[in-house]
């Protein structure tokens, strides 16, 4: 479990957080939701130590994220932030390989090469396994990155806008390989995600999150209601039922 | 998997010719009939010949290792404000401490490198990587102002004439004795190989490198240092030579990318080839007088820098 104890930050003199304290529970697929510049963005990269944590606490499995090395806590969590457009020019195998590092430093052996076939297989990456970054679609490149954060197979993996790029297909395969991750691997997923619909349907818990407070969270079917989904994007949202499964109707206002 | 073989054996082939061209190229008679040949070979010609290869290999990995820590594809030590900032620590020692012995030179010069480095380092760290033209258009400024004062030092001091002789990288005056303390660059250039993975992961960007771990700081403090001693044992022994450690990476990184471990041995062989084509031609073009390397690679150089901008801008 990931707990976040009273934890504020600020950019500046603006609050992105303020005294949030919220836990992510282990072996779910945790959703994390909000309008924009409500800090989802800023806990995930609380949590993985991107930034440094000012005030409050965060704890993996009661022990203080300050307290790991840098290479302990890159064997606990891994992270796939959005992309900023530049990249080094590694071919998509060598990128998915450095996923290997925190476990080989550089000398990778024949287990960590099965581990990159795998993740290289499982994310639909052969064909293009030999290109160079800045020569395939966005797409691409962010599976190729999903499947570089998979190669370190960690516990945890954390995903800042996971969808970003994907097409409808991979979309849903992600989104269904990663429930099949938490469900039969156990591990835990955090992802940060805008598209209502997928996290509805796609998470397990839901975390929402807004102007730096927690709005409301618990498991996905009993929060993720037509009232707290209005409230919290500050727009008419109806969940309704199609057959057994929830789905967020909000386009029609357009 | 990709197979890298060709590009070592061409690179293999290539210098290992390039380097006899090098040795038989001269006034002195080479032929077997001269007594004076043996002699004239290595006092002369095997250390000129080893002065460029060396030079050439610790340009290009000074280069590679730039643009990785800095994500950025054009810079290198002449366009960050390195070499002016060795050049001032040579100055220093010139005025100061002129009784300083070589190591000494090397080590203040190396020092202020340092500085030069972290100055640049402060000044651009806030720049988005986004701008690519932006950080080396600042790091030329800030060279621009460290040469400046360079000049101005000199001039104050006298001292022009040194000024201009480490500014123009040469190899004429290179004889055995005088260029042993570029061989620091060949080790160096093997330490890189040997962490090349880390500043591999580095060029990956400081959140992808904080989320595997890896030793940030340490790969900087690997990274800077390199830079620092090898520009100024280049700036030292050769002078300085503009536009070696931003092309030969680049064509590098164009035909086989930025994997640090299966592309420093053809950066660091293209680097020494590139070096030696330049010196054989500055001895050839006006024979039996020299042109410097540094200005027939300053030529091909500017125009292959040129190339590689328009090339990247037609191709964002």
């Amino acid at each position: 479990m990931i707990s976040i104890r009273n934890v504020s930050h600020k950019y500046g003199s603006q609050n992105i957080l303020s005294d949030l304290s919220v836990d992510f529970p282990k072996g779910k697929v945790t959703a994390l939701i909000g309008p924009n510049g409500a800090g989802k963005s800023t806990l995930l990269s609380l949590i993985s130590r991107q930034t440094d944590l000012k005030s409050g606490q965060i704890t993996l499995d009661d022990v203080n994220i300050n307290d790991f090395k840098p290479k302990d806590l890159a064997l606990r969590m891994a992270l796939v932030t959005q992309q900023n457009g530049v990249e080094s020019r590694l071919r998509v195998r060598d990128l998915v390989g450095f996923g290997r590092w925190p476990q080989h430093q550089g000398r990778p052996c024949a287990e960590d090469h099965i581990i990159i076939d795998q993740a290289i297989q499982k994310f639909e990456l052969e064909d293009i396994s030999t290109r160079f970054l800045d020569e395939i679609s966005g797409g691409q490149k962010q599976r190729a990155f999903i499947a570089m954060a998979y190669a370190q197979t960690t516990d945890w993996l954390l995903l800042d806008e996971p969808l970003n790029n994907l097409d409808i297909r991979h979309a849903k395969t992600l989104i269904q390989y990663l429930r099949k991750l938490a469900h039969y691997d156990q591990k835990s997923i955090i992802m940060v995600i805008h598209d209502i619909n997928y996290a509805i349907s796609g998470s397990d818990h839901i975390i929402a999150l807004k102007n730096g407070k927690l709005s409301f969270c618990g498991q996905t079917e009993e929060v993720a209601t037509s009232n707290s989904l209005s409230s919290l994007y500050e727009t008419s949202i109806d969940v309704v039922k199609h057959g057994d499964r929830a789905f967020a109707y909000h386009h029609n206002a357009i | 998997m990709v197979k890298h073989h060709k590009y070592y054996l061409y690179t293999i082939v290539i210098l290992l010719a390039l380097s006899g061209v090098s040795i038989m190229i001269g006034v002195g008679d080479l032929s077997i009939d001269n007594p004076k040949a043996v002699e004239l070979l290595l006092l002369s010609r095997l250390p000129r010949t080893a002065a460029i290869i060396l030079t050439g290999i610790s340009m290009a990995i000074s280069g590679v290792i730039m643009q990785l820590l800095v994500r950025n594809r054009f810079v290198e030590p002449s366009t960050t404000g390195t070499t002016e900032a060795a050049m001032i620590g040579l100055l220093i020692v010139a005025i100061w401490l002129p009784s300083l012995p070589i190591i000494g030179k090397m080590a203040v010069a190396a020092s202020c490198a340092v500085m030069g480095l972290l100055g640049f380092f402060q000044l651009t760290k806030n720049i988005p990587p986004e701008q690519p033209l932006l950080i080396p258009l600042v790091g030329l400024i800030y060279g621009g102002i460290l040469g400046a004062i360079g000049t101005y030092v000199a001039i104050v001091y006298n001292l022009l004439q040194y000024l201009g002789i480490w500014i123009t990288g040469d190899f004429s005056g290179i004889l055995a004795g005088r260029y042993e303390f570029l061989w620091i660059a060949g080790g160096l250039a093997l330490l890189c190989y040997w962490v090349a993975d880390q500043f591999s992961v580095a060029g990956l960007g400081k959140s992808m490198s904080n989320s595997l771990g890896l030793n940030y700081s340490q790969v900087m403090i690997i990274g800077i240092g390199t830079v620092a001693i090898n520009s100024s044992l280049v700036v030292v022994t050769v002078g300085i030579l503009p536009f070696l450690g931003l092309v030969v990476p680049n064509v590098v990184s164009r035909i086989m990318g930025d994997n640090l471990r299966e592309t420093l041995p053809v950066v660091a062989g293209l680097g020494a080839i590139f070096l030696l084509i330049s010196d054989i031609i500055g001895r050839l073009i006006r024979y039996p007088y020299e042109i410097p390397a540094a200005t027939v690679f300053g030529v091909v150089g500017a125009l292959v820098f040129l190339r590689i901008i328009f090339a990247r801008h037609s191709h964002a």
